[in-house]
């Protein structure tokens, strides 16, 4: 077992406090850096769409994991983010600045979300941004004149000041580029004063604001930082898709995220990365499941979606701390060979919490 | 303009469409008030519940009546079973867990749903065909029936929380569960129970709906409509629940009429606005807890 020795305060707030992490991390980035090399030109572009929903997953988790607003209506974001890029590149505005402008649109569309919804509560929000999602879905469908409606709309060329950027490489390196990007900036947002306020309204908003944090101001935040990182998400799928059709954006593409997030482990960095992993992975596994199971079930119609919703009921049951809970027991373990014991994570007595007494 | 008939069709129409987004709202509100769990599950009930009924009746030719009760006695043990194997063991989880927890039930029974009966729709005999004559007025058997089922189930849900022992019970585990626990109440059982009266309005107004929407598989979609509408009135408050559903049922075929463009979405657009105004429905049920 590894014993921590702190020579300065600063250490409290490192973001990889041990030297397992630094070396872990560092070779994760090394070998994404080295992927283009020994990966072909499919795989690649699986991994920079796998990077795209991290990217997704990382903004949903503010939001749901760290400020405790569960929102169903992330896809709506996406697609704000997609179709808002896309029209200004047609429109010719450089890379650069169109991705600053689509960050900043959507996030101004999450504050005012946000604005209205940190005076709700629980599902109420939940519900709410559902209907705002459908609403958006049925915006760009009708808009015709500005979004080609159902028909679709073309993504213009990657293009970053003046340099195509058509080889699925370097269109690799840009997604990997933001995402290291945003999961660094996460982790510095969630030491700022700002992050550690997010943390106390997700566990109490009564203690934290008796403990002098702005409740609604927070929840204004999450949201737009939230949504402002989806949008950056919805800008990189727009290349990957290449084409924008408003069903792209709807209510599964929303669960997907949210399952992601849950999946993967609520209320950590790495839940929503290994929750992106899952859901890049689920088709394969579906097909594979579908191999062991007897010819009589696997050629039924429809087979997937209960699949879905199976291995979701027995994650939330029985592994809700979710991929990233299983991994750090499994750290766990091997640094305290041989003293690993059950009860070390043993979950605390859980109850109802109200929300009808706020 | 519209010709005054057709406004009253249209009202008609609207007052009976709200009437079946109550129906199936009272079975979110009942498990809402009693575990503060949202099943959004529950319009996918309703859909395996109205399948339920076309196998007892059909199936097995028991003809709808008959049918109808056999069903609501298999959902509402699928739906005790539902509480007391899964629901039970996550209490106190995040919202966002119990949330896809109750969207992959949905996910199940769609495509169970899909598996058994098939995934065309289907059509279910039911006693009210034909239309009747109101003040003038063609109007479909069905769709009076379905407000005919919504006052009686009202009325007979009224009654059993506030004469029967069993329904006192619930209310009272559903105010404060640890002080029923204290008393002596079963909460465990009684909020088992809760799932399976849910499951069995769900069914009741799955098989008062097939009239009208047809025996689908994606019908559960309208349940988001109805929680929509119980959102409107202030979840928690059945009389609210019943207001709010009634106010999206009315406006929603008039905005249909006027505003093509954006079919299907009125319903969302005001729960939207209410809730901009009013963030805890019309008829509020939350209390700022004091230190």
């Amino acid at each position: 077992m590894q014993v921590i020795f702190k020579t300065s305060y600063d250490q409290d707030i490192n973001l990889l406090s041990k030297t397992g992490e630094y070396i872990r991390v560092t070779l994760v980035i090394l070998l994404m850096l080295a992927a283009p090399l020994f990966l072909d030109v499919y795989y690649l572009s699986e991994l920079g769409l796998l990077l795209v929903y991290v990217i997704a997953g990382v903004g949903l988790m503010i939001l749901t994991g760290f400020t405790g607003q569960v929102s169903f209506g992330h896809a709506a974001f996406l697609g704000i983010g997609a179709y808002c890029h896309s029209i200004l590149m047609t429109a010719g505005v450089p890379f650069i600045a169109s991705i600053i402008l689509t960050t900043m649109f959507t996030g101004m569309i999450g504050m005012i979300i946000g604005r209205s919804a940190s005076k709700m509560h629980g599902f109420y929000l939940a519900v709410a941004t559902l209907a705002f999602l459908i609403i958006i879905e049925t915006v760009i469908g009708e808009w015709t004149d500005l979004t080609g409606g159902y028909a679709g709309f073309a993504v213009p060329e990657l293009q970053v000041a003046g340099y195509y950027l058509t080889e699925i490489w370097q269109q690799y390196y840009l997604d990997l580029a933001l995402a290291l990007f945003v999961i660094w900036g996460t982790a510095n947002l969630l030491r700022t004063p700002s992050g550690r306020s997010f943390l106390a309204v997700r566990d109490s908003e009564l203690s934290a604001r008796s403990l002098g944090v702005n409740v609604e101001w927070v929840k204004i935040q999450s949201f737009g930082i939230s949504a402002a990182i989806t949008g950056i998400a919805g800008v990189l799928l727009a290349h990957h898709l290449s084409y924008l059709s408003p069903e792209t954006f709807g209510v599964l593409e929303s669960l997907k995220l949210l399952l992601m997030i849950v999946v993967g482990g609520l209320g950590s960095i790495p839940g929503a990365i290994f929750g992106a992993i899952f859901v890049s992975l689920l088709p394969v596994l579906l097909s594979l499941l579908r191999d062991i199971l007897p010819g009589a079930i696997s050629q039924q119609a429809g087979l997937e979606p209960m699949l879905f919703g199976l291995i979701i009921v027995l994650f939330v049951v029985f592994e809700p701390e979710g991929i990233n809970g299983r991994w750090r027991k499994l750290l766990h373990f091997f640094e305290t060979f041989p003293y690993y014991r059950k009860a070390s994570f043993v979950r605390q007595k859980s109850y109802l919490k109200t929300e009808r007494m706020r | 303009m519209l010709p005054f008939d057709d406004v009253i069709r249209l009202g008609i129409i609207g007052i009976s469409q709200g009437s079946a987004y109550a129906l199936i709202a009272l079975g979110f509100v009942l498990i809402y008030k009693a575990t503060e769990v949202v099943n959004f599950a529950h319009g996918d009930f309703m859909m395996f519940g109205g399948f339920a009924v076309l196998t007892f009746s059909e199936g097995l030719g028991l003809g709808f009546w008959p049918g109808l009760v056999c069903a609501c006695m298999a959902m509402g043990l699928a739906g005790y079973l539902v509480d007391s194997l899964i629901m039970r063991r996550i209490i106190g989880q995040s919202q966002a867990s119990i949330f896809i927890l109750t969207v992959a039930f949905g996910f199940i029974l769609r495509s169970a749903a899909g598996m058994i009966w098939g995934w065309s729709p289907m059509s279910l005999a039911t006693p009210f065909g034909g239309e009747t004559q109101l003040a003038g007025i063609t109007i479909g058997t069905e769709r009076i029936a379905i407000v005919g089922a919504t006052i009686v189930l009202c009325f007979a849900l009224y009654a059993f929380f506030a004469r029967s022992r069993l329904g006192v019970a619930m209310q009272a585990s559903s105010q404060n569960q640890l002080a029923a626990y204290y008393m002596g109440i079963p909460v465990r059982r009684l909020v088992s129970l809760v799932w399976a009266i849910a499951a069995v309005i769900a069914t009741i107004a799955g098989a008062f709906m097939a009239p009208v929407t047809q025996l689908d598989t994606n019908v559960g979609f309208i349940g988001i409509k109805a929680l929509s509408g119980a959102i409107v009135g202030g979840f928690g408050s059945i009389p609210g629940t019943i207001l709010g559903c009634l106010l999206i049922g009315v406006i929603e075929p008039f905005s249909d009429y006027y505003f093509p463009a954006i079919k299907g979405v009125s319903a969302y657009i005001v729960m939207l606005v209410v809730l901009f105004i009013r963030p805890d429905g019309l008829i509020t049920q939350t209390f700022r807890k004091k230190v």
